[in-house]
């Protein structure tokens, strides 16, 4: 490959599994969380992965987070084989080309919100005065300068989960990763949470995996709709270009 | 992650458990305490010792005798030492030489005699020293009362505490509480002594047989003459020390001292100087030992070593202090282990609260490692919070340590000071012990924390952040 073609791969491909396996034991049984998917997200693209609970679409997003190795198969994304990379470079990607965010916000109690969405800068070691600068911004762009001082216990759900967005999005990865976002938000602040999703999606043109069991808010929001059961790929269609008007023209 | 960050990330999670953690750095701080506790016990008792060594002016001495007399020191000595048929004669030639040694201070002859003082008409027999006038400076006079000889020349004697009970006739019964020496001084110094001794005079100018030298003296039997003559000398008592009349120190051993020039121009007769005679070696005085003041403790081996090389029998209380130094690094290694064995009992401590730390921020770590945290960052943090609870721990426990130690030195000198014994510092904590517990804490605590550090690290993220 060429320099030039690679530049292109990454450009067009942001995230490709081949036959990806994800089988593990729990006493007798084998659970088979992830059997042979293999799919392609092109970059810029706004995924929702879907499925009943257990079909294996957390699992799925896990692999692709690195934060889980595949039994077999490979999972690529933005060109690096994660099946391959040491646990310290998986830490390193996890850290720089992706961004997470949780169904339960997952920020630490202990910190306040400023000192949370600082801590990936911390261990990307940031210098502490661009530190401060960064994640005031990346507050003051999810609405919650005024809040950084408070700790997570101290907000609502919505502020918590916008918190957790504008940590994830704190080293500008290329890839956002949601699991389930709105699953424990009410449904206004939840069409708040998808709606900065999907600003991130359109305005800076980031790739968006998400995961849920919500058909209506994937349909709302995404471009493309992957369905999963039994940890196998069942359906890949796009999301009607009308459908998607729809949910834009929805807006009030 | 940085280090500061690593510092002030590890402080919050101390802070968080404040209680748990408070109390595991408590532990800490109680097994550095009890490892100074016997540390400094062990140094004290050591300074203690070497404070009294010191005292005896023995450290920096080095006393020289020839293997002419019979007086060796021990049987290795009469093994090794050189020959008794060859060895030098210790006289005024050999002390220049030994004094002209590199980091000699000097090298006086020891001067002792049995003589008989008269004091109010009342005759005392006893053993008489001299003093070179570097003795001021000695430890041993500090607690004299009066004061030194005003020059090396003087007619001025200083007695010993128990010679001036003599003097006045209040030797205590046993047992009997000690007259200070203060009391004994008052109506003795300033007054006048007569030594009554026996000059040895050598007869003046005496032709000495011509083809024959020093060296080959051995059958001069003609230069060997001299006389004794009785004399009497007035001496003005000027002090009175406390010296322990049986300490180890060699002049000490007298009740009364005399300046040494003083001493060596009266040509007194000495016991040793009867055998000289039967031996006829010279007509000049020989010397039955030399003492040799040494610049620096340190350097008394070399200058041993130097003055072995001459031909001499040499003795100092290097020798002694050696077997005590062992004896004293066996009690160390004693007190050390028993100090350690509750800093031991302590890091337990550690490794519990931090893999308990472990099951309670599992999800933390889930939640670190899912944002990007490397094994190497959760490693770090878990090791800066036991480094952390080390540190704290053995600055407290140092502390500890040195507020027992007062309390104990306190106690202690209360009790000597009711058996009106002088207080005694038996409790020391050097800079380097202060230095050494910190670090020792700090080692134990990382120690401790490898293994909760190494399994916080291998925790499986997609697990820890399953966990509620």
């Amino acid at each position: 490959m060429t320099p030039a073609s690679v530049a292109a791969s990454v450009t067009l491909t942001a995230i490709r599994s081949e036959n990806l396996c994800r089988h593990y034991r729990m006493g007798e049984t084998l659970i088979r969380a992830v059997d042979g998917v293999s799919l392609e997200v092109r970059s810029g693209e706004f995924v929702a992965l879907l499925g009943s609970s257990g079909s294996g679409k957390s699992s799925m997003l896990n692999l692709v987070a690195g934060l889980d190795r595949p039994t077999s198969g490979s999972v690529i994304v933005q060109d690096r084989d994660l099946a391959k990379l040491s646990r310290e470079e998986l830490a390193k990607y996890r850290l720089h080309v992706v961004g997470m965010v949780f169904q339960s916000f997952n920020l630490i109690p202990s910190m306040t919100l400023a000192e949370n969405v600082e801590l990936p800068l911390r261990f990307a070691e940031v210098d502490r005065s661009q530190r401060d600068k960064l994640s005031r911004e990346a507050l003051e762009r999810v609405g919650l300068r005024a809040r950084m001082k408070h700790r997570p216990s101290e907000l609502s759900g919505g502020e918590q989960q916008r918190a957790a967005l504008a940590r994830a999005l704190i080293n500008r990865p290329k890839v956002l990763l949601a699991d389930e976002p709105t699953g424990n938000l009410d449904s206004h602040t939840g069409t708040e949470i998808m709606d900065m999703i999907r600003d991130l999606n359109q305005q800076l043109g980031m790739t968006v995996v998400m995961v849920t069991h919500e058909r209506a808010l994937a349909e709302r929001y995404a471009q493309r709709l992957i369905f999963l059961a039994d940890g196998k790929l069942v359906d890949d269609r796009p999301n009607g270009p009308t459908s998607f008007r729809d949910a834009q023209g929805g807006q009030p | 992650m940085k280090i500061p960050d690593l510092a002030e990330l590890a402080l919050r999670n101390l802070r968080e458990s404040v209680l748990r953690n408070s109390l595991t750095t408590v532990g800490i701080s109680v097994g550095v305490a009890s490892l100074v506790a016997m540390l400094s016990l062990g140094t004290g008792l050591q300074q203690l010792f070497s404070r009294r060594l010191a005292k005896s002016g023995l450290f920096d001495t080095v006393f020289v005798s020839s293997r002419r007399e019979l007086r060796g020191m021990g049987r290795e000595d009469e093994r090794k030492g050189p020959n008794p048929g060859e060895s030098r004669v210790l006289d005024e030639a050999a002390r220049v030489e030994i004094e002209r040694l590199p980091n000699v201070a000097e090298a006086y002859p020891d001067i002792r005699f049995v003589s008989e003082l008269r004091y109010d008409d009342k005759p005392h027999l006893t053993m008489i020293s001299a003093l070179p006038g570097s003795a001021k400076s000695n430890d041993a006079f500090d607690g004299m009362q009066g004061s030194f000889f005003s020059s090396d020349a003087a007619a001025e004697v200083i007695l010993q505490k128990s010679f001036a009970e003599e003097l006045l006739g209040k030797t205590p019964a046993l047992g009997a509480a000690e007259p200070s020496v203060a009391e004994l001084a008052r109506p003795l110094l300033g007054k006048e002594l007569t030594m009554r001794y026996a000059q040895r005079e050598t007869p003046s100018p005496a032709p000495a047989p011509i083809g024959h030298d020093a060296s080959s003296s051995d059958d001069s039997v003609a230069g060997a003459a001299y006389s004794v003559v009785s004399r009497e000398q007035k001496l003005k008592i000027v002090g009175i020390s406390d010296l322990d009349p049986e300490s180890m120190r060699g002049p000490t051993r007298a009740k009364v001292f005399l300046p040494l020039a003083l001493a060596e121009s009266l040509h007194i007769m000495q016991p040793t100087d009867l055998r000289e005679i039967s031996r006829a070696a010279s007509d000049q005085p020989v010397y039955s030992s030399i003492s040799v003041r040494v610049k620096n403790p340190a350097q008394v081996q070399g200058v041993e070593d130097a003055i072995k090389k001459m031909g001499f029998i040499t003795f100092s209380i290097l020798d002694a202090s050696h077997s005590l130094q062992q004896v004293f690094r066996v009690l160390y290694a004693f007190l050390g282990i028993f100090g350690s064995l509750a800093l031991a009992v302590a890091s337990i401590g550690i490794v519990n609260t931090l893999v308990m730390a472990i099951l309670e921020r599992r999800r933390e770590i889930g939640i670190m490692k899912a944002i990007g945290a490397s094994d190497g960052d959760v490693k770090a943090l878990f090791f800066a919070e036991a480094g952390a609870m080390g540190l704290l721990g053995g600055i407290a426990g140092v502390a500890l340590g040195w507020a027992i130690g007062q309390v104990i030195n306190f106690g202690t000198n209360i009790w000597l000071k009711s058996q009106s014994l002088p207080p005694e510092h038996f409790w020391a904590v050097p800079l380097w012990l202060v230095g050494f517990s910190i670090g020792f804490a700090v080692l134990v605590s990382l120690l401790s924390g490898l293994y909760p550090a190494g399994r916080a690290a291998k925790l499986d993220p997609v697990q820890a952040l399953r966990y509620e």
